[in-house]
Protein backbone atom coordinates (compact mmCIF):
# COMPACT_ATOMS: atom_id res chain seq x y z
CA UNK A 1 0.00 0.00 0.00
CA UNK A 2 2.36 2.64 -1.21
CA UNK A 3 -0.08 4.71 -3.22
CA UNK A 4 -2.26 7.44 -1.72
CA UNK A 5 -5.93 6.49 -1.85
CA UNK A 6 -8.93 8.62 -2.76
CA UNK A 7 -9.71 9.36 0.88
CA UNK A 8 -6.31 11.02 1.41
CA UNK A 9 -7.05 13.62 -1.25
CA UNK A 10 -10.60 14.17 -0.05
CA UNK A 11 -9.39 14.84 3.49
CA UNK A 12 -6.77 17.27 2.16
CA UNK A 13 -9.60 19.04 0.34
CA UNK A 14 -11.63 19.14 3.55
CA UNK A 15 -8.68 20.67 5.44
CA UNK A 16 -8.22 23.37 2.80
CA UNK A 17 -11.95 24.09 2.76
CA UNK A 18 -12.08 24.32 6.56
CA UNK A 19 -9.18 26.80 6.50
CA UNK A 20 -11.11 28.82 3.93
CA UNK A 21 -14.24 28.86 6.10
CA UNK A 22 -12.25 29.94 9.14
CA UNK A 23 -10.60 32.79 7.25
CA UNK A 24 -13.90 33.84 5.74
CA UNK A 25 -15.52 34.08 9.17
CA UNK A 26 -12.71 35.80 11.03
CA UNK A 27 -10.91 38.15 8.62
CA UNK A 28 -11.65 41.86 8.85
CA UNK A 29 -9.69 42.71 5.75
CA UNK A 30 -11.60 42.28 2.48
CA UNK A 31 -8.48 41.00 0.71
CA UNK A 32 -8.11 38.34 3.43
CA UNK A 33 -11.66 37.23 2.71
CA UNK A 34 -10.86 36.95 -1.01
CA UNK A 35 -7.81 34.82 -0.17
CA UNK A 36 -9.99 32.49 1.91
CA UNK A 37 -12.40 32.14 -0.99
CA UNK A 38 -9.48 31.20 -3.26
CA UNK A 39 -8.50 28.51 -0.75
CA UNK A 40 -12.02 27.10 -0.92
CA UNK A 41 -11.96 27.10 -4.73
CA UNK A 42 -8.72 25.15 -4.57
CA UNK A 43 -10.21 22.62 -2.17
CA UNK A 44 -13.08 22.00 -4.58
CA UNK A 45 -10.69 21.64 -7.50
CA UNK A 46 -8.55 19.11 -5.60
CA UNK A 47 -11.68 17.05 -4.97
CA UNK A 48 -12.68 17.21 -8.64
CA UNK A 49 -9.26 16.08 -9.84
CA UNK A 50 -9.12 13.28 -7.26
CA UNK A 51 -12.51 12.00 -8.41
CA UNK A 52 -11.35 12.27 -12.02
CA UNK A 53 -8.50 9.91 -11.26
CA UNK A 54 -10.18 7.42 -8.95
CA UNK A 55 -13.89 7.30 -9.79
CA UNK A 56 -14.34 8.07 -13.50
CA UNK A 57 -10.93 8.03 -15.16
CA UNK A 58 -12.11 7.48 -18.73
CA UNK A 59 -14.50 10.46 -18.87
CA UNK A 60 -11.96 12.99 -17.47
CA UNK A 61 -14.88 15.27 -16.57
CA UNK A 62 -13.27 16.15 -13.24
CA UNK A 63 -10.20 17.66 -14.86
CA UNK A 64 -12.30 19.63 -17.34
CA UNK A 65 -14.40 21.08 -14.54
CA UNK A 66 -11.28 21.93 -12.56
CA UNK A 67 -10.25 24.06 -15.56
CA UNK A 68 -13.61 25.83 -15.35
CA UNK A 69 -13.18 26.33 -11.59
CA UNK A 70 -9.82 28.01 -12.15
CA UNK A 71 -11.33 30.28 -14.80
CA UNK A 72 -14.23 31.30 -12.56
CA UNK A 73 -11.79 31.89 -9.69
CA UNK A 74 -9.77 34.23 -11.89
CA UNK A 75 -12.92 36.17 -12.85
CA UNK A 76 -13.98 36.32 -9.20
CA UNK A 77 -10.59 37.63 -8.11
CA UNK A 78 -10.63 40.36 -10.77
CA UNK A 79 -14.11 41.62 -9.86
CA UNK A 80 -13.50 41.20 -6.13
CA UNK A 81 -10.31 43.22 -6.17
CA UNK A 82 -11.99 45.93 -8.26
CA UNK A 83 -14.67 46.16 -5.55
CA UNK A 84 -11.95 46.31 -2.89
CA UNK A 85 -10.29 49.23 -4.65
CA UNK A 86 -13.63 51.02 -4.92
CA UNK A 87 -14.31 50.46 -1.21
CA UNK A 88 -10.89 51.83 -0.36
CA UNK A 89 -11.53 54.91 -2.45
CA UNK A 90 -14.90 55.59 -0.83
CA UNK A 91 -14.29 54.54 2.78
CA UNK A 92 -10.51 55.00 3.20
CA UNK A 93 -10.26 51.46 4.49
CA UNK A 94 -11.20 47.89 3.63
CA UNK A 95 -12.20 46.59 7.07
CA UNK A 96 -15.49 44.89 6.32
CA UNK A 97 -16.96 45.47 9.78
CA UNK A 98 -16.74 49.22 9.23
CA UNK A 99 -18.52 49.07 5.88
CA UNK A 100 -22.12 48.58 6.91
CA UNK A 101 -23.99 51.47 5.38
CA UNK A 102 -26.43 49.07 3.68
CA UNK A 103 -27.25 47.40 6.99
CA UNK A 104 -30.76 48.12 8.15
CA UNK B 1 7.07 6.40 -2.46
CA UNK B 2 4.09 8.29 -3.85
CA UNK B 3 2.51 8.20 -0.41
CA UNK B 4 5.56 9.92 1.07
CA UNK B 5 5.45 12.62 -1.63
CA UNK B 6 1.74 13.04 -0.98
CA UNK B 7 2.26 13.50 2.75
CA UNK B 8 5.00 16.09 2.22
CA UNK B 9 2.85 18.07 -0.24
CA UNK B 10 -0.27 17.73 1.88
CA UNK B 11 1.45 18.92 5.05
CA UNK B 12 2.94 21.83 3.12
CA UNK B 13 -0.43 22.76 1.63
CA UNK B 14 -2.41 22.38 4.85
CA UNK B 15 0.21 24.10 6.99
CA UNK B 16 0.53 27.09 4.71
CA UNK B 17 -3.27 27.28 4.33
CA UNK B 18 -3.51 27.53 8.13
CA UNK B 19 -0.84 30.24 8.06
CA UNK B 20 -2.83 32.12 5.39
CA UNK B 21 -5.83 32.45 7.66
CA UNK B 22 -3.97 33.06 10.94
CA UNK B 23 -1.12 35.42 10.01
CA UNK B 24 -1.21 38.88 11.59
CA UNK B 25 0.26 40.59 8.55
CA UNK B 26 -1.89 40.30 5.44
CA UNK B 27 1.16 40.52 3.18
CA UNK B 28 2.63 37.39 4.80
CA UNK B 29 -0.71 35.68 4.23
CA UNK B 30 -0.38 36.42 0.52
CA UNK B 31 3.10 34.87 0.45
CA UNK B 32 1.84 31.75 2.22
CA UNK B 33 -0.99 31.62 -0.30
CA UNK B 34 1.67 31.25 -3.02
CA UNK B 35 3.13 28.28 -1.13
CA UNK B 36 -0.31 26.69 -0.81
CA UNK B 37 -0.95 27.05 -4.53
CA UNK B 38 2.43 25.53 -5.38
CA UNK B 39 1.77 22.53 -3.14
CA UNK B 40 -1.66 22.05 -4.68
CA UNK B 41 0.03 22.11 -8.09
CA UNK B 42 2.26 19.28 -6.83
CA UNK B 43 -0.85 17.40 -5.71
CA UNK B 44 -2.23 17.77 -9.24
CA UNK B 45 0.93 16.24 -10.69
CA UNK B 46 0.49 13.36 -8.26
CA UNK B 47 -3.07 12.95 -9.56
CA UNK B 48 -1.88 12.75 -13.19
CA UNK B 49 -3.25 16.21 -14.04
CA UNK B 50 -0.14 17.83 -15.50
CA UNK B 51 -2.09 20.38 -17.53
CA UNK B 52 -3.93 21.55 -14.43
CA UNK B 53 -0.68 21.82 -12.49
CA UNK B 54 0.74 24.11 -15.18
CA UNK B 55 -2.47 26.15 -15.29
CA UNK B 56 -2.48 26.37 -11.50
CA UNK B 57 1.04 27.79 -11.42
CA UNK B 58 0.33 30.18 -14.30
CA UNK B 59 -3.02 31.54 -13.17
CA UNK B 60 -3.03 31.21 -9.39
CA UNK B 61 0.62 31.87 -8.62
CA UNK B 62 1.34 34.08 -11.57
CA UNK B 63 -1.81 36.13 -11.80
CA UNK B 64 -4.20 35.95 -8.86
CA UNK B 65 -1.61 36.20 -6.09
CA UNK B 66 0.19 39.02 -7.84
CA UNK B 67 -3.14 40.82 -8.21
CA UNK B 68 -3.78 40.34 -4.49
CA UNK B 69 -0.34 41.66 -3.57
CA UNK B 70 -0.99 44.65 -5.83
CA UNK B 71 -4.27 45.30 -4.04
CA UNK B 72 -2.60 44.97 -0.63
CA UNK B 73 0.12 47.41 -1.63
CA UNK B 74 -2.44 49.88 -2.98
CA UNK B 75 -4.89 49.76 -0.11
CA UNK B 76 -3.10 48.87 3.03
CA UNK B 77 -0.71 50.76 5.22
CA UNK B 78 1.65 47.83 5.20
CA UNK B 79 3.78 48.87 8.12
CA UNK B 80 1.06 49.85 10.53
CA UNK B 81 0.97 46.66 12.54
CA UNK B 82 -1.50 48.03 15.04
CA UNK B 83 -4.33 47.19 12.64
CA UNK B 84 -6.32 44.25 13.95
CA UNK B 85 -6.80 41.61 11.25
CA UNK B 86 -9.42 39.40 12.85
CA UNK B 87 -12.83 40.28 14.21
CA UNK B 88 -14.19 39.30 17.60
CA UNK B 89 -15.73 36.02 16.37
CA UNK B 90 -12.59 33.90 16.43
CA UNK B 91 -13.83 31.43 19.05
CA UNK B 92 -17.26 30.69 17.51
CA UNK B 93 -15.65 30.59 14.06
CA UNK B 94 -13.04 28.06 15.12
CA UNK B 95 -15.77 25.99 16.77
CA UNK B 96 -17.86 26.03 13.58
CA UNK B 97 -14.82 25.19 11.46
CA UNK B 98 -13.87 22.31 13.75
CA UNK B 99 -17.39 20.88 13.73
CA UNK B 100 -17.57 21.20 9.94
CA UNK B 101 -14.21 19.50 9.52
CA UNK B 102 -15.02 16.59 11.83
CA UNK B 103 -18.43 16.06 10.23
CA UNK B 104 -17.06 16.13 6.70
CA UNK B 105 -14.20 13.75 7.53
CA UNK B 106 -16.66 11.32 9.13
CA UNK B 107 -18.95 11.60 6.11
CA UNK B 108 -16.06 11.12 3.67
CA UNK B 109 -14.72 8.11 5.56
CA UNK B 110 -18.12 6.42 5.88
CA UNK B 111 -19.11 6.80 2.23
CA UNK B 112 -18.33 3.87 -0.03
CA UNK B 113 -16.89 5.61 -3.09
CA UNK B 114 -17.36 3.72 -6.35
CA UNK B 115 -13.65 3.55 -7.04
CA UNK B 116 -13.02 2.13 -10.49
CA UNK B 117 -9.81 0.38 -11.40
CA UNK B 118 -9.50 2.14 -14.73
CA UNK B 119 -6.68 4.38 -15.83
CA UNK B 120 -6.72 7.95 -17.10
CA UNK B 121 -6.12 8.18 -20.85
CA UNK B 122 -2.52 8.00 -21.96
CA UNK B 123 -2.37 11.43 -23.65
CA UNK B 124 -4.26 13.51 -21.13
CA UNK B 125 -3.57 17.03 -22.39
CA UNK B 126 -4.64 16.03 -25.89
CA UNK B 127 -7.77 14.47 -24.39
CA UNK B 128 -8.63 17.66 -22.44
CA UNK B 129 -8.31 19.76 -25.58
CA UNK B 130 -10.48 17.37 -27.56
CA UNK B 131 -13.17 17.27 -24.86
CA UNK B 132 -13.21 21.06 -24.46
CA UNK B 133 -13.87 21.43 -28.18
CA UNK B 134 -16.45 18.65 -28.49
CA UNK B 135 -18.42 17.45 -25.49
CA UNK B 136 -17.87 20.48 -23.25
CA UNK B 137 -17.96 23.17 -25.90
CA UNK B 138 -21.02 24.95 -24.44
CA UNK B 139 -19.58 25.32 -20.90
CA UNK B 140 -16.35 26.39 -22.54
CA UNK B 141 -18.09 29.17 -24.47
CA UNK B 142 -20.14 30.20 -21.42
CA UNK B 143 -17.00 30.46 -19.32
CA UNK B 144 -15.36 32.65 -21.94
CA UNK B 145 -18.40 34.96 -21.82
CA UNK B 146 -18.11 34.97 -18.01
CA UNK B 147 -14.47 36.03 -18.31
CA UNK B 148 -15.37 38.82 -20.74
CA UNK B 149 -18.17 40.08 -18.50
CA UNK B 150 -15.88 39.95 -15.46
CA UNK B 151 -13.25 41.93 -17.36
CA UNK B 152 -15.74 44.61 -18.40
CA UNK B 153 -17.28 44.67 -14.94
CA UNK B 154 -13.92 45.06 -13.23
CA UNK B 155 -13.07 48.00 -15.49
CA UNK B 156 -16.46 49.65 -14.90
CA UNK B 157 -16.28 49.17 -11.13
CA UNK B 158 -12.69 50.28 -10.85
CA UNK B 159 -13.07 53.37 -13.03
CA UNK B 160 -12.86 56.71 -11.27
CA UNK B 161 -16.26 58.34 -11.60
CA UNK B 162 -16.36 61.91 -12.78
CA UNK B 163 -19.18 63.56 -10.93
CA UNK B 164 -21.66 65.12 -13.33
CA UNK B 165 -19.74 65.80 -16.50
CA UNK B 166 -20.35 63.56 -19.47
CA UNK B 167 -16.91 63.63 -20.99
Amino acid sequence: MNEPALLHFLILGAILFACGIFGLLTRRNAIGILMSIELMFNAAAVNFVAFAKYVAPQAMAGQIFAVFIITVAAAEAAVGLAIVMLLYRNFKGIEVDKINFMKW
Amino acid sequence: MNLLVFYILAILAAGSAIMVVTMKNIFHSALFLVLTFFSVAGIYVLLNAEFLAAVQVLIYVGAITILMIFAIMLTHQLFSRSLRQVNEQVIPASLITFIFFVLSVVALAKTAWPVSGGQLPEDRIFEIGKLLMSEYVIPFEVVSVVLLVALVGAIIIGRREKSGDTK
